[in-house]
C-alpha cells in the first residue's frame, strides 16, 4: 500500500472500491478498513450479499404444459425441415 | 448447488462455488448415467431429450425468471432455449461441461431477446447506468445493520427481482451463475469496468433494500 492510500478518506475509497473488489484482492489489511468502521461493515455487506448469491437456488420449476409446447414446436420444426428435402 | 442428478459445471468461474470433493463423489454415477443420457440426445433419441429436458428445466427457468422477472417471458424463452437446444444439441463437443454450454445457450437466448425488446448495445449501458438520483448512495452515515449472517434467502431473490434490469443482469450472471467480468464484458458487449462498476452499484442497492426488510422485520 502507498502513503496515498492510508490518506483516502471515506468517499475516495468507497469509489474505487469496484475496481479493488473486481480485482479480487483480499482487502482486509487496507489501511483504510483498518481506520474505518464504516467501510468495513460495508465491505462485509457486499461480501455477504456476493456469499448468499453463491447459495441461490433455482427458484421453481416451469409449468407442466410448457414441454407439451416445446415437443409440439420441436415437431413442427422437424416436418418443415423434412418437406424441405 | 446443483442437482445431483445434472451434469456438474467445470467452469473455472464455478470452480469457487463446486462441491468439496468427498461430497461429490456420490455423484460419479448420476454423472455417467446423464451422459449416456446426452449422448443418445445427441443421436436423435427424443425420449432422451424429454429426459434432458426434465433434468434441467428448473435451473433454465429459473435463470430465464430470474433474468427478465416476467413469468410469461420466462416461459416463452425456456422455450427457445431448449428448442435451440434441440436444434444445436449434436454440436457439443464436450470443450465446456454441458452446463456450462447450456447455460450459455440460455443466457444468450435471453440477452437476444432483450436486445429486440429495444435494449440496444448503447441502450444496454444507458439501462446499466441508472441517473445519479436512481442510483445506489455511498455509504457515509452510520452503518444500517450488518447484514452478515443475516440474510434471508427469499428477501434476497425479491431485492434481486425489484432491481433495474441492468444491474440485475450483470449480478445474475457474477454473484449467482459464477461468470467471471471479462464474460460478462463479452456477453453485454461492455467494458471490464463498467462490468465490475454495475456489479458494485447491484450490490449497494441490494444492501438497501436488505437494509429495509431487516428493519422491518425487526419492528415487527
Amino acid at each position: 500500500m502507498t502513503a496515498e492510500t492510508n490518506l483516502l478518506n471515506c468517499q475516495e475509497f468507497q469509489d474505487q472500491l469496484p475496481e479493488l473488489i473486481g480485482a479480487g484482492n483480499n482487502l482486509s489489511h487496507h489501511p483504510h478498513l483498518r481506520s474505518c468502521a464504516l467501510c468495513r461493515a460495508l465491505l462485509d455487506d457486499l461480501e455477504a450479499i456476493a456469499a448468499a448469491a453463491r447459495q441461490l437456488l433455482p427458484i421453481e420449476d416451469p409449468p407442466e404444459e410448457l414441454w407439451e409446447h416445446i415437443e409440439m414446436a420441436i415437431k413442427e420444426e422437424e416436418h418443415s425441415a423434412a418437406a424441405v428435402e | 448447488m446443483a442437482d445431483s442428478s445434472e451434469l456438474s459445471s467445470n467452469k473455472s468461474g464455478r470452480d469457487r462455488f463446486a462441491l468439496p470433493i468427498a461430497a461429490s463423489l456420490p455423484s460419479l454415477q448420476a454423472r455417467s448415467a446423464g451422459e449416456e443420457v446426452l449422448a443418445r440426445a445427441q443421436a436423435g433419441d427424443h425420449q432422451a431429450f424429454a429426459h434432458l429436458y426434465s433434468l434441467h428445466k428448473r435451473r433454465i427457468y429459473s435463470l430465464c425468471l430470474r433474468m427478465v422477472g416476467n413469468v410469461a417471458e420466462a416461459e416463452d424463452l425456456t422455450q427457445e432455449a431448449f428448442l435451440q437446444l434441440h436444434r444445436k444439441i449434436a454440436t457439443f463437443r464436450g470443450d465446456s461441461s454441458f452446463v456450462t454450454w447450456l447455460h450459455r445457450l440460455a443466457i444468450n437466448v435471453v440477452l437476444m431477446h432483450l436486445r429486440k425488446k429495444g435494449l440496444s448495445l448503447v441502450s444496454l449501458d444507458e439501462i446499466m447506468d441508472p441517473t445519479a438520483e436512481e442510483g445506489p448512495r455511498r455509504s457515509f452515515g452510520a452503518p444500517d445493520l450488518i447484514l452478515s449472517g443475516s440474510i434471508d434467502r427469499m428477501a434476497l431473490e425479491r431485492a434481486v427481482a425489484d432491481l433495474p434490469a441492468g444491474y440485475r443482469l450483470i449480478f445474475i450472471l457474477h454473484d449467482i451463475e459464477g461468470y467471471e467480468h471479462n464474460e460478462i464484458a463479452t456477453m453485454l458487449q461492455c467494458s471490464i469496468g463498467n462490468s465490475k462498476s454495475q456489479l458494485h452499484k447491484a450490490r449497494l442497492r441490494l444492501r438497501e433494500a436488505l437494509s429495509v426488510s431487516l428493519k422491518q422485520e425487526v419492528r415487527a
